[in-house]
């Protein structure tokens, strides 16, 4: 069970906003570079985030680019999860790849600052505030793997290749 | 075998029959990355315990995204890859080689081939046949390493061309016009597949220009068959060996259909912040321009420079709007040179930069200022892209561009043919 807050963003939002091209010199320095986490989407986020919040999006969630920085500098906010509508296939490989959880559910109960608590084993999102339920849609199977292994690097360690989960 | 082209070619990589929707492990031909997922990608490869790529692929890093390098964090990130290119043998392109997805399609990808890139335009390739994908470094890494990744078997859309291009209207007007009719999201996770009698006639660089965007679309492929085009681009590169034909079977099933007359196409535009915001360009003259960009890995190959330098002519462009030319390539910039394109385009007031990226994604060589209008011919036209959250950023092709250029405000390119 995880606890935290709502921080809402739009539809559409782009890897660009979530960690613009410009700031791509800071990319081997990364305490640095996530200062700079949702900036133009955002300018106030980094300052306002706290460890175990929430990023709660409409649709097409990190749509753009392939740079795996997008969700590495979300997770390294402190964002636990991230909950949209509908996600870009690039960002959602390499979230799960970084043990970032990204939830598919429809977002539109859930009002900024709203104080969540999911469950990621039983797939349902309790919206405190607004005392309010979710379900969230099933990761897909070897996602799921990726993801309670704590990421792609982790899963290698303690399996050395990729494994097809026996049932689809 | 039967199936649509992303099945034919994961089924061949993966040695059995996959069908939309099944999880495959696929062996993969060719792994490259770019200089500002590189970095990531090569420690995430030593952090996974490994040393050096696996013998079965071809590996390649490409120094064009930051190149020549603007600042000493992206030299020091260039050091680092470059070293690592010497310590494992793989294929390196430096500074001024030209854009990863350029001289993939130049050299490296073949039909049939599953090719993985850190870069999102690593779709460009399907233009040659290719499944050729975007992923992050991580999964990049360890695609090195193993020589192979997971991959879920798309659903695929079938997008049917007919009719002929008409004058002034090229295939960027075509990849425009389908992603505002679908949307940013309109093919996430699918394979756009292109048939239809259009395609026996556009060469390969017109395909490797709809390919490039499919990603727009959120596909995860944009797939062209490889046929006598694709022969006759391949052999013009030397590489005819590399040719083999395929085509999706009679019997493929496809999640949708979507058909497109060419000939009812006319010059499309993206306006800002979205690619899928489009309209025809005829609808946005009046609209000034301060900067005008030809090139990227969409069109800044031979032919797209031929088109602008046709246009441009014995003309200079409006003294308000810059214009910037980035040819996608070190082959391409000779091409241009030989053929005059180049001198045209600099008689016209065009400032050359070295082939690579360029300004595209916003790190150096015409960052845009607040308040200030570009006219692209690259793929994105995102908030904040080109360097500059403040500033506006519209998407057409390289005529429209050349066009557009010249007024100093968006412009209808048949009106200067």
């Amino acid at each position: 069970m995880i606890t935290g807050r709502a921080f809402k963003f739009g539809s559409g939002i782009s890897t660009d906003q979530i960690i613009p091209g410009r700031f791509a010199y800071l990319r081997s320095n990364l305490p640095e570079l996530a200062k700079h986490a949702m900036e133009d989407a955002d300018p106030t986020f980094v300052s306002r985030v706290n460890e175990g919040d929430f990023i709660v999006a409409g649709s097409n969630f990190g749509l753009g680019s392939s740079r795996e920085h997008a969700p590495l500098v979300i997770k390294m906010a402190g964002v636990r999860a991230v909950l949209a509508k509908s996600v870009a296939r690039i960002f959602f490989r390499n979230a799960i790849n970084l043990g970032l959880p990204v939830l598919l559910c429809d977002t539109d109960s859930i009002n900024e600052s709203d104080k969540l608590e999911i469950d990621l084993q039983e797939g349902t999102i309790r919206d405190i505030t607004n005392d309010s339920r979710l379900t969230f849609a099933k990761i897909p199977g070897i996602m799921l793997q990726i993801l309670n292994e704590g990421g792609l690097l982790p899963y290698l360690s303690k399996y050395g290749d990729f494994r097809l989960p026996s049932v689809r | 075998m039967s199936g649509t082209l992303a099945e034919k070619i994961l089924s061949d990589k993966s040695g059995g029959e996959a069908g939309a929707g099944d999880i495959v492990i696929a062996q993969v031909d060719l792994v490259f990355v770019q200089d500002t997922t590189g970095p990531l990608t090569v420690r995430q490869f030593q952090a996974a315990g490994f040393k050096r790529p696996v013998s079965s692929i071809k590996a390649a890093l490409f120094l064009d995204h930051a190149a020549p390098s603007p600042n000493r964090e992206l030299a020091d990130d260039h050091s680092f890859l470059r070293g690592f290119a010497r310590q494992t043998g793989c294929f390196l392109f430096d500074v001024g080689d030209g854009v990863c997805h350029q001289i993939v399609a130049e050299s490296l990808a073949r039909p049939g081939d599953l090719i993985l890139g850190t870069d999102s335009h690593t779709v460009t390739a399907g233009g040659l046949g290719a499944f050729a994908c975007g992923m992050g470094s991580t999964d990049g890494a360890i695609a090195l390493g193993l020589g192979k990744t997971w991959l879920r078997v798309p659903e695929s859309i079938s997008v049917i061309l007919s009719g002929r291009f008409s004058p002034g209207v090229y295939a960027k007007d075509l990849i425009i016009y389908l992603i505002g009719r679908i949307g940013a999201d309109g093919a996430t996770y699918r394979s756009l597949e292109f048939g239809g009698d259009t395609v026996s006639v556009m060469s390969v660089p017109e395909r490797l220009t709809v390919s490039n965007m499919a990603v727009e679309a959120g596909a995860k492929v944009g797939l062209f068959p490889a046929d006598e085009m694709t022969r006759d681009y391949l052999a013009t590169q030397g590489r005819v060996s590399d040719y083999r034909p395929l085509s999706p079977d009679q019997s493929a099933l496809y999640e949708d259909t979507i058909e497109i007359n060419v000939a009812e196409l006319e010059p499309m535009v993206s306006k800002p912040h979205t690619v899928d915001n489009t309209a025809p360009a005829r609808e946005l003259r009046g609209t000034e321009i301060q900067q005008v960009v030809i090139g990227t890995c969409t069109n800044g190959r031979i032919d797209d420079l031929a088109v602008a330098a046709k246009i441009i002519q014995g003309k200079r462009r409006c003294p308000r709007t810059r214009l910037v030319v980035v040819p996608a390539s070190r082959g391409v910039l000779q091409e241009a040179v030989a053929a005059g394109y180049i001198q045209t385009l600099l008689e016209a007031g065009a400032v050359i930069l070295p082939p690579g990226c360029g300004p595209c994604l916003g790190l150096h060589q015409g960052v845009l200022g607040a308040g200030e209008n570009c006219l692209s011919t690259a793929n994105r036209n995102f908030k904040g892209r080109m360097g500059n959250p403040d500033a506006f950023i519209y998407l057409g092709s390289p005529a429209t561009a050349a066009a557009t250029a010249l007024r100093g405000e968006i412009a209808d390119p048949r009106e200067f043919l």
